[in-house]
């Protein structure tokens, strides 16, 4: 038990920093596109929107292995992205916790869009109605009734869009490798530690305080969801 | 003449033909369920295109299909009091009421937030949440929201049908002074015989044509 405790060493802490990094990074990141194709699958109706639809939702159901490749593919060192990204933003993806973010937030993208479109749709358009009739234009509209009435869901999509890029492995280890300090974040250390004879210990650790997080972004998940649900009825 | 009105609205697989020509004063909406007395008021919004004809108000034109003529709900000024009320659930009683005051042009606002209350009674409820109204008080504010955003004319879609007997007593009399005192045109829903012949200046019968 002693080699337990302490639960967060020096090792751990830069483990668990990293992660909140890539996490932190991928989901700010995510809101804004995630928010508009939430708001254009809720709203709008256009030739393949199905098409839009299952494209978003691919990385749920597709191996994540192969999301993984897919994104080694196109922002890889030979990918059309990847030379784009170097080249004119600087930002380079391979064995770096950009890529390790970038790949999070494909991940976590669906689960995101699934939320915040839930809470879009549960807007009442009759409400953007009247503000429009009380000389709000389409923009004010959308800031002072659609955006505060969905907050607490967009909210809750973005902290279970953390604790899902929080556990992000598959990947993640296929599209950036395994680079302790760079790329190696909690789940991709606890798959080192499992392969060193003397890593049990390192293991127990890291796998606590992956619960400890998931189980804090659920429940904050569930309490924003609620409040949601109280700010939904109209009079 | 107060509204000019002459619209063909397609609902689905309905066509509904609206026809209102009016002095001003009150002009009451009569027809049977279903006809599409909402639709219009929604069509004199600016909430729903017609596919074709003019609606023109106090001689502003606010649509009319052969000029190519269609101002966006926010540019008609109209004060719309929605059968359902639609306050804003999230905002208080204040903000509400002045939520078409911020977004009307100094010169459009004819009425100012401390005349509004005393006009209404509403002055007690400033900081209440709109749930926490009764449906009397919340049908007050939702006339109030109205009259502050600064409108030319108003929209009144069966105002007294939510309100018991005690209520209806307590708001038409404030109709009838925005009717005489503000002397607003406006065009108003109702199924109730009585209280039409109360407060209409001109009645118009729908989808008699």
């Amino acid at each position: 038990m002693p080699a337990i405790l302490p639960l967060v060493g020096p090792e751990e802490w830069a483990i668990v920093v990293l992660s909140l990094k890539v996490s932190g990074v991928a989901i700010a990141l995510t809101l804004p596109p995630a928010f508009a194709l939430a708001w254009l699958l809720a709203r709008r109706s256009f030739p393949g929107k199905i098409l839009l639809d299952a494209l978003v939702h691919l990385p749920l159901v597709v191996p994540p292995v192969v999301t993984g490749w897919l994104l080694l593919l196109a922002f890889g060192a030979n990918g059309a992205a990847g030379r784009y990204f170097a080249e004119w933003l600087g930002i380079d993806f391979m064995f770096r916790w950009t890529g390790a973010a970038l790949a999070s937030a494909v991940m976590a993208l669906p689960l995101m869009v699934r939320a915040i479109r839930i809470s879009i749709e549960g807007v009442d358009r009759r409400l953007e109605a009247a503000a429009r009739t009380l000389g709000a234009g389409p923009w004010r509209t959308f800031a002072a009734i659609t955006l505060p009435l969905s907050l607490p869901g967009v909210l809750a999509g973005a902290v279970l869009g953390f604790a899902r890029s929080l556990g992000e492995f598959g990947a993640t280890i296929t599209f950036v490798s395994n680079v302790p300090g760079e790329t190696q974040t909690l789940p991709l250390a606890i798959y080192a530690a499992l392969q060193r004879p003397d890593g049990e210990a390192m293991v127990t650790r890291l796998a606590v305080i992956s619960v400890a997080l998931s189980l804090l972004a659920l429940v904050a998940s569930e309490a924003l969801a609620r409040r949601a649900g109280k700010d939904r009825h109209v009079l | 003449m107060s509204f000019d009105i002459s619209v063909t609205l397609v609902r689905g697989k309905r066509t509904i033909h609206g026809h209102v020509a009016s002095p001003a004063g009150l002009t009451a909406l009569v027809a049977p369920s279903g006809a599409g007395k909402t639709s219009l008021l929604d069509a004199v919004a600016g909430l729903l295109r017609p596919a074709e004809g003019h609606i023109t108000v106090g001689g502003r034109t606010l649509f009319d299909s052969a000029a190519g003529i269609d101002l966006p709900p926010e540019a008609r000024r109209c004060g719309y009091v929605f059968q359902d009320l639609r306050l804003f659930p999230h905002r208080t009683v204040r903000d509400n009421l002045l939520f078409g005051w911020h977004r009307a042009r100094p010169e459009h606002r004819w009425i100012g937030l401390d005349e509004t209350l005393a006009f209404l009674g509403i002055a007690h409820l400033l900081e209440r949440r709109p749930d926490t109204l009764s449906g009397g008080e919340a049908q007050r504010v939702a006339l109030g929201r109205a009259l502050l955003s600064g409108p030319q004319f108003l929209l009144m879609d069966e105002p007294l049908s939510s309100l018991d007997l005690a209520r209806r007593a307590e708001i038409v009399p404030v109709i009838a002074r925005i009717r005489d005192e503000l002397a607003l045109p406006i065009l108003y829903v109702s199924h109730d015989p009585a209280e039409i012949a109360g407060l209409a200046t001109t009645t118009v019968r729908l989808g008699l044509d």
